[in-house]
């Protein structure tokens, strides 16, 4: 049954009454209205008690009425959509909203985990230092899950989102952060001079405290000139409102980061609309008018539920129209705190007492306590009495050494306001402190940022206007904005005088951290300890580092630790600020870079072709590559593979190498060029021939590999692994731009302009003939080995055809411009038709490429130079180039070094694993006798065994010798024969033929 | 940190790939006849491959603007504040340099 909105008030509030809302807290139905917050609907439905605390277990009730909030934390929604931690304050109230407290077991009024009160003294701080230090193997089995399960706050759904979250940009001149009434003072400064604004509010509604303080403005009441100001805002096409979106990180280059909440009001969000944006904002300039949050003080029993801040009882009163009492004490060291009593008294609330700490009492107080009909205290509260569902009254320590009791159901703390000093201080700006405010001001902002209103501790509206209007209009004028700002904004002054009171001793704890449960005798304990540096005193204690990152208790910790230390507010400092400023969900981080879209997806062109055919694809990159193309009966990818091979060698088959890196290097020194970035010589490369190239990396190491053809005088076509492509493409970029830049050439990638093929085996002429012009001579001598030129195809069209071999069969790569890629390779498919043709992937294309013991990514490794490799032989002695002098280092050299072998196991039916390590036959295994690795391996149909490459030391002295492969990782064992790396026509006949 | 290339403006730093010290000047291609290279060339290169600065304080570095128009960028950089003295292009860096020997 629904309760009946006991605590709501007549009348007031910025609420539809004409829309009701019914929602559920722990299982109990509840009705609120639209414009309510959890917590307001809450505070309307007389709940108080709303969680337990994170150590000790202790009822809690809600402290405040914004994203500072430590105490009212839910588990918002169910199933999937299941968010913890969600703060009740901010959490805006719709249709349906379910709600459930945290960190209570079975229920929130009966918690078994409250014990933890009463064992309190194990739980002080340093307790996980001290506690659990011993033995060190129960940690990780005992004492962590035990602790886990015990404290911690909300729980996960464990279930993936089922909501989508996007990412954008804006550009601005000035970002205006917050609008409260410094804010839309500096908006519609800079904003009627041209600049362009984004003004930005957390909140549902623009206005800030305007919304719960009102006040008058420009001689009308603030909600009106509020509506006023945003109409202009609005109507002005250079200014951007952009509200439920928080500001929360500054980063560098005036780049903020904020926090779209599209819809986290809602149950679902829309089809198609995100549950959150997460905004990169680039602006010129900055006026963070974040206002400021109310700070509690520290004294017995400050946590009970029904103590609340001042300032969140004059908003729940003033915008919700909800009473948190209707009996209200006030505990104050400041003026502000005194607003509550009025609004509250406005509002109908009986006021029980104020408690202030200040000895002398102004006129306007004075008058207020008579027409109100309530006595003032000179002194401090010194106890909370109640039970755990609320207050019932207060004791009090009078100034003049006296005591007194007074019920109340609602106590009220004003300890002061701290500015919002997180943004200013996110490029490690160290606050400054205000003895007149007792608060830390922004100092050494970030460049273009300036802070206003209360953010900058000038607290009375008047000053709010003022200052904003100021900041506004500098930010503007400060890049050459000129049209008219017009007057600021006008509120008849409020002096606010403060005298600070930070603790009040007491018998028994007094929060500072409610979240964290840490004690003002918790900092006395430290600071005994020796933890007196804020930086100690914070990881000592945790204070300030649970999800509301000490909002609230952090300026109040480190007053009471100067206090006990005997030095300055000023002295003991501040601890580093760094965003995110609000808790921002990974989600939002992540945008939509999840699941399949997590990066970027490349296809070759043949690829909706392979797709049709069944084919198997493997993740190469970003690339998806045709793995295998099994047939109908084939059901292990082995049977596919050793088809394709067999296919391959004694008739023909084509394969998609459209992946490989491939630039376009132009211009008269291109030759000259390549001969510097090679090993080998290309200047000397005729037109119309391919060579195989080694790139060095300026260590000597091998960088790439790749076939580079010469096509005419002054145009060279480079290919690179597919790995390597993007790198390499930058690495011959700094080449030319920043090494040689007198060198005439121009560097163009196009990997994605052309598709390629392999088309290889004994029938590949007869195959090409079928595609290729007649005319066109494909004989031995017409078109020899490494021969590179452009032909005609049959209807017309031209392609670029290599006559060079991957697979050491005779073959051909034949390119067309990509868009023809799919359309060759039904064409191969179709004219191969009467020789048998077979599409082949990447696995055929790994094992011929071992039968034939061509190096690969496996052995271009980062550690083998061109000798080790088998290459030595191609250091040009003629040319200078990249990487030949630090290649000649004694240790690259060594004679010892591992060098690639083939390798094949003993024991013919066995299979060779990569990774297994090599150790000579009759050794023990260790790293003193581990001389080397297998790096590849692959079954070969030819040999119809297991075969594979390593890199063994001293290993081309050693062929035929038999060694130990070991394998612990798989727990095998066997014996391998170190042989040539060439298993198959190592005379290389068959690529000429 | 946002970088302004000479050649596309102001972009964000997402763009560019960072490379490092700027100072180190390659030694230059030696005319080599039968593998004998220029004296001292191995601590040269050494000092060249190895002996980079990387502090905390004002370095010139290389950036490459991959996500854009393929530059070579040198830039003064406070590595601790990340605030940018200034951005030039590489001498062989920008569109097709016409004129070049």
């Amino acid at each position: 049954m629904a309760s009946a909105q006991s605590n709501r008030l007549a009348k007031g509030g910025l609420i539809d009454r004409n829309a009701p809302l019914s929602f559920t807290f722990d299982g109990k139905a509840m009705i609120g209205y639209a414009g309510d917050t959890l917590a307001s609907a809450l505070v309307a439905n007389g709940v108080t008690l709303v969680g337990r605390s994170f150590k000790y277990h202790r009822p809690r009730g809600i402290l405040t009425a914004g994203p500072e909030e430590p105490n009212a934390l839910v588990e918002l929604r169910s199933g999937a959509r299941r968010e913890a931690n969600t703060k009740a304050t901010t959490a805006e109230l719709y249709d349906g909203l379910d709600a459930l407290s945290q960190n209570r077991w079975p229920s929130l009024g009966f918690d078994v985990m409250s014990v933890n009160s009463l064992l309190s003294p194990i739980f002080v701080a340093g307790f996980y230092y001290k506690t659990f230090m011993w033995p060190a193997k129960f940690w990780e089995k005992l004492y962590e899950p035990a602790i886990r399960r015990a404290a911690g706050l909300g729980r996960t759904s464990g279930i993936a989102d089922p909501d989508h979250y996007e990412k954008a940009w804006a550009h601005c001149d000035v970002l205006v952060v917050g609008s409260g009434p410094a804010g839309l003072a500096a908006a519609l400064a800079a904003g009627r001079t041209g600049a362009r604004v984004i003004l930005a509010e957390e909140d549902r509604l623009a206005g800030g405290r305007l919304n719960s303080d009102g006040g008058e403005i420009d001689g009308m009441p603030a909600g009106e000139w509020l509506a006023g100001a945003l109409a202009e805002l609005e109507a002005l096409p250079n200014v951007r409102i952009m509200t439920r979106t928080a500001v929360f990180g500054v980063y560098d280059g005036g780049t903020y980061g904020a926090l779209e909440r599209v819809n986290d009001h809602l149950p679902v969000p829309p089809v198609h609309q995100p549950r959150q944006r997460l905004w990169r904002i680039v602006a010129k300039r900055c006026v963070v008018a974040a206002g400021a949050i109310e700070r509690p003080i520290v004294f017995s029993g400050n946590d009970r539920p029904g103590v609340m801040m001042a300032s969140a009882v004059r908003t729940y009163v003033e915008r919700f129209a909800a009473a948190p009492g209707k009996r209200l004490a006030l505990f104050t060291n400041n003026d502000d705190g005194w607003k509550t009593v009025e609004a509250a008294h406005r509002a109908g609330i009986e006021i029980a007492a104020v408690i202030d700490s200040r000895k002398d009492l102004s006129q306007h107080h004075r008058a207020l306590a008579q027409s109100g009909g309530f006595a003032v205290h000179n002194g401090v509260v010194v106890d909370v009495k109640g039970g755990k569902t609320g207050v019932s009254g207060v004791e009090i320590a009078l100034a003049n050494g006296g005591s007194a009791q007074i019920a109340a159901d609602v106590l009220a703390m004003s300890g002061g306001w701290n500015p919002s000093v997180g943004l200013s201080s996110h490029h490690r700006g160290r606050p400054k402190w205000r003895e007149d405010i007792a608060a830390f001001v922004p100092e050494g902002a970030p460049a273009g940022m300036l802070s206003a209103g209360a953010a900058n501790g000038d607290f009375s509206l008047s000053a709010c206007l003022r200052t904003g209007h100021e900041a506004g209009l500098a930010a503007a004028s400060d890049l050459g904005f000129k049209g008219r700002a017009g007057k600021a904004p006008a509120a008849s002054d409020e002096a606010i005088s403060i005298s600070p009171l930070w603790h009040v001793e007491g018998r028994k704890k007094g929060f500072v951290d409610f979240q964290h449960d840490v004690t003002a005798s918790d900092i006395a304990l430290a600071q005994r300890e020796g933890f007196e540096s804020v930086e100690h005193l914070k990881r000592y204690t945790t204070l300030g580092m649970a999800t509301d990152q000490g909002k609230n208790s952090n300026v109040t910790g480190l007053a009471i630790m100067s206090e006990l230390t005997r030095r300055s507010i000023p002295q003991t400092g501040t601890t580093i600020y760094r965003p995110p400023h609000v808790p921002v969900a990974i989600g939002a981080f992540a945008g939509h870079h999840r699941d399949e879209n997590f990066h970027s997806v490349r296809l070759t062109p043949s690829h909706h072709w392979a797709a049709e055919r069944g084919a198997v694809f493997v993740d190469t990159g970003l690339w998806k590559r045709a793995q295998w193309y099994p047939i109908a009966g084939e059901n292990d990818w082995l049977t596919s593979v050793n088809r394709e091979v067999l296919t391959v060698r004694n008739g023909v088959g084509f394969c998609d190498v459209s992946t490989l890196g491939k630039i376009d290097v132009m211009g008269k020194d291109a030759g000259a060029f390549l001969d510097r970035v090679y090993i080998n010589a290309f200047a000397s490369l005729a037109v119309g021939k391919a060579r195989y190239g080694l790139m060095l990396r300026e260590d000597g190491i091998v960088m790439d590999d790749g076939t580079t053809s010469r096509l005419a005088e002054d145009h060279y076509f480079l290919t690179t692994t597919t790995a390597k492509a993007g790198p390499v493409m930058q690495y011959l970029e700094f080449c030319r731009q920043v090494l040689w830049p007198e060198l005439d050439v121009q560097l163009t990638s196009c990997t994605d302009q052309w598709a390629q093929f392999s088309i290889a085996g004994p029938k590949t002429r007869d195959l090409l003939r079928e595609i290729v012009d007649p005319a066109e001579d494909l004989s031995n001598e017409g078109f020899p080995f490494m021969g590179v030129r452009e032909v005609r195809l049959r209807g017309g069209m031209f392609a670029r055809l290599f006559r060079i071999s991957f697979s050491g069969e005779m073959a051909f790569e034949i390119s067309v411009p990509a868009r023809y890629g799919d359309a060759m390779a039904r064409n191969l498919m179709k004219a191969g038709e009467p020789f048998g043709v077979v599409p082949y992937g990447t696995e055929a294309l790994g094992v011929m490429r071992i039968e034939k013991g061509h190096i690969a990514g496996a052995e271009l490794n980062g550690t083998t130079t061109a000798d080790d490799l088998g290459l030595g032989k191609m250091m040009s002695k003629k040319k200078d180039f990249v990487g030949r002098v630090m290649a000649g280092r004694e240790a690259l050299t060594a004679p010892d070094r591992q060098v690639v072998v083939g390798l094949k196991p003993v024991d013919k039916a066995r299979r060779l694993r990569s990774g297994a390590h090599i150790i000579p036959k009759g050794a023990a295994v260790g790293p003193d006798t581990d001389q080397g690795y297998v790096t590849s391996v692959c079954h070969s149909p030819m040999l119809g065994q297991w075969i594979g490459l390593g890199l063994v030391e001293r290993g081309r002295e050693r062929i035929g010798e038999i060694v130990r492969a070991h394998d612990p990782l798989r727990g095998e064992d066997y014996y391998v024969e170190i042989c040539n790396p060439v298993f198959y026509d190592p005379e290389g006949g068959r690529q000429r033929g | 940190m946002r970088i302004a290339c000479p050649f596309c403006g102001e972009r964000e730093n997402g763009e560019f790939t960072y490379l490092g010290d700027a100072k180190p000047k390659r030694p230059a291609m030696v005319a080599i006849d039968g593998g004998a290279g220029a004296p001292g060339e191995a601590e040269a290169f050494y000092d060249y491959v190895y002996l980079r600065d990387n502090f905390a304080g004002e370095m010139s570095e290389y950036w490459y603007h991959g996500g854009g128009c393929r530059s070579w960028l040198v830039i003064e950089r406070n590595t601790l504040t990340h605030d940018i003295k200034s951005v030039r292009a590489a001498p062989g860096a920008g569109a097709a340099k016409a004129g070049a020997k």
